[in-house]
């Protein structure tokens, strides 16, 4: 018998902490398989963020640090300075990437770093309960906004991936998401995409995926992926905002 | 002939696998508990098993090992 | 070689290049403005890599990164911008990672002045940001000791696995004087196994990372992290006096201060007044036993802190002091500075108290 699928060399032994059904456990398991494929991962350097993922550096079987809350891009900048060589990617969820360290993602793009950043968009924080993020949508229920987010007060959720698109040296930029088998094989093609323009050298990558948080979205995991395809998809379509070819 | 095998320990009952299954054939098994204290999923007919992977694929915490 | 006339902030960039720093994250702020200036000329001249970042807060995570990615790597700013660098540097110090940041001080609070001060006494020394850590405080007092200590200070980063400050100001920065770049005695560096430079498939991953979520651990990681410091304050006081012996008034004062005082004692003497100086040049580790020796002294009758500040490091001349002598204060804040004139007529007020 051969083997069809098993766990990659790129993940290490150690379960994930996530919740039941979470999604980040399919999304580490994209990335470590790319890096693998790609034969990056002996020299690859991660950079974790501060949420949900903030063990990511128990998970990637590569060399990892932990940054401050939004500025994984400033370190993995950092990183990539000192290693050119070396595939540099962090993992960012939506509190992180689109809220405090929305000035970091952005300069990191505006530079054309050449880094991967895959951003985990599931429109909420989870790590500390369940707070709205600014990716949380209009009317969704969150601790900090109970009576559901009033785009009145509280403003319009942040499409990061058409944003991030209109820099120049971003030149892959692609939403993708997880809720079936087809989309986590089209995701699994995005972070490869992703990591191959970035070893090529020719700038910025991220690849954003729409993920869920069944916990604190009050949902089953079953029920969050349809959730997610009903309530999050419309919001933020999926597709490629930029890529290689464009650029010359 | 396919086979899957499950690192039982890792399951936390999430239920994803069985809703991917084109043969209907992962369950989760509700007369045993894991070691974290979730029912773990479960192939009782694997001779129906196509070995497509799609379970291993959906699995968030790496449970699954498929043969072909 | 001979001496050449550098411009502070210049040389304080030169020396960092000759200590084999090549990479440097920056953010404009006056008064350091040189510094990222002449390092966005000289990098790419050979090889290296100056950034300027798009805040300080990236400027000092652009830092983390190179610094746990095995580099010489520095920084510089100045108050305000050393502030927002707080949440980087306790990140780097709870991380064990080697750096040099370097600051002009300016006056505060807030957008404060763009004029020398010593008012960032308490953000360098007593923590700055959150938790127990401690950063190393150099406080050169000419170029030439600026230049000698910023070579040094990346030796002492790395040997200690912590970040060091260069505590300079506004004065230090922009003034030129003589400077020779000597060799620096090196130290023996422990190899940096812990850098995160990519497996090579050859072993298990390295963790640069602050995070112990388990209390036990984030305790255990505190105590070891105070053995390291223990070790520092046993192993890397610095001080430098003057006239301390046979004084009636001991000044303690540190970088530029430290001059202006010196012109004080020399005018003082000139009416028969002894006076002294304690220079400390680490302001962490702090050399509490040379005040603490001068407060045993008969001769002395009183300490006076003087400061470009309204009284930060005079709380730490009263630790040193511990309550054997009486320990005043004098100074001057937000970019105004003591004069000489001024330090000796505020000693013979003391002087005329304690007699």
């Amino acid at each position: 018998m051969a083997v069809v699928f098993e766990k990659t060399r790129g993940l290490a032994e150690k379960p994930f902490h996530y919740c039941p059904g979470c999604t980040h456990g399919i999304i580490h398991r994209l990335v470590a398989e790319s890096l693998d494929e790609l034969n990056l991962i002996d020299d690859a350097i991660g950079v974790a963020p501060v949420g949900c993922a903030v063990f990511a550096y128990d998970y990637f079987n590569c060399d990892m640090q932990e940054a401050a809350h939004g500025r994984a891009p400033a370190t993995a900048t950092g990183i990539k300075r000192v290693h050119p060589k070396s595939a540099v990617f962090t993992y960012q969820g939506d509190g992180d990437l689109a809220s405090i360290g929305a000035a970091e993602i952005v300069h990191a793009a505006m530079r054309g770093e050449k880094i991967t950043t895959i951003f985990v968009n599931n429109a909420i924080y989870g790590m500390t309960g369940g707070q709205m993020a600014p990716t949380t949508l209009v009317g969704q229920k969150a601790t900090t906004a109970p009576y559901g987010r009033d785009e009145n007060h509280a403003g319009m959720p942040l499409r990061i991936s058409e944003m991030l698109a209109t820099i120049p040296k971003a030149v892959f930029v692609e939403r993708v998401s997880v809720h079936d088998v087809k989309h986590i094989i089209q995701a699994k093609k995005a972070i490869k995409k992703a990591f191959q323009t970035q070893m090529e050298g020719k700038g910025f990558s991220l690849v954003e995926v729409v993920s869920t948080c069944p916990t604190n979205w009050g949902k089953t995991p079953i029920e969050a992926l349809k959730w997610l395809q009903e309530n999050m998809i419309p919001y933020y379509p999926l597709g490629n905002f930029r890529n290689t070819e464009e650029v010359k | 002939m396919a086979k899957v095998t499950f690192d039982e320990n890792r399951c936390k009952g999430c239920e994803l696998c069985t809703t991917v299954c084109p043969a209907k054939i992962v369950v989760m098994d509700k007369d045993r508990i894991n070691i974290k204290g979730y029912h773990p999923a479960t192939v009782k007919e694997m001779d129906k098993c196509t070995g497509c992977a799609s379970c291993a694929r959906m699995c968030p915490d790496v449970v699954i090992k498929v043969e072909k | 070689m001979a001496k050449e006339l550098w411009k502070g902030n210049e040389a304080v960039a030169e020396a960092a290049i000759k200590a084999g720093c090549r990479f440097f994250f920056g953010y404009p702020i006056t008064p350091q403005n040189e510094i990222p200036e002449y390092m966005a000329m000289k990098m790419p001249q050979i090889d290296g890599c100056f950034l300027q970042a798009e805040s300080e807060v990236a400027a000092i995570n652009m830092v983390y990164g190179a610094a746990g990615a095995g580099a010489r790597v520095m920084t510089s700013s100045s108050s305000p911008g050393i502030s927002l660098k707080q949440e980087g540097i306790t990140y780097i110090a709870g991380a064990e990672l080697p750096c040099v940041i370097v600051n002009m001080v300016r006056g505060g609070p807030g957008l404060g002045s763009i004029q020398p001060a010593q008012s960032d006494y308490f953000q360098a020394c007593k923590g700055g940001g959150h938790g127990d850590y401690r950063l190393i405080v150099l406080a050169p007092a000419s170029v030439q000791e600026a230049v000698d200590l910023v070579q040094e200070a990346f030796d002492i980063a790395d040997q200690y696995r912590n970040p060091v400050m260069i505590l300079g100001d506004g004065m230090m920065g922009q003034m030129m004087e003589p400077v020779e770049f000597k060799e620096v005695k090196k130290r023996s560096l422990p190899e940096k196994t812990w850098a995160t430079v990519g497996t090579k498939g050859k072993r298990k991953p390295n963790v640069v990372n602050s995070l112990y979520i388990d209390a036990a651990d984030c305790h255990n990681h505190n105590v070891d992290l105070f053995k390291k410091y223990a070790e520092i304050e046993k192993n890397e006081v610095r001080v430098d006096t003057y006239n301390v012996e046979n004084a009636e008034i001991v000044f303690v004062a540190y970088g530029t201060t430290a001059r202006i005082v010196k012109n004080a004692i020399n005018s003082l003497a000139k009416e028969g007044i002894k006076a002294g100086l304690i220079r400390p040049v680490t302001l962490w580790p702090y050399p509490y036993k040379a005040i603490e020796e001068a407060a045993e002294k008969a001769s002395v009758k009183a300490f006076m802190s003087v400061e470009m500040s309204m009284g930060q490091m005079v709380e730490d001349v009263k630790l040193g002091a511990n309550g054997k002598k009486p320990v005043y204060f004098y100074g001057k804040a937000g970019g105004a500075f003591p004069t000489p004139k001024g330090i000796a007529e505020e000693a013979k007020k003391i002087l005329g108290g304690a007699k």
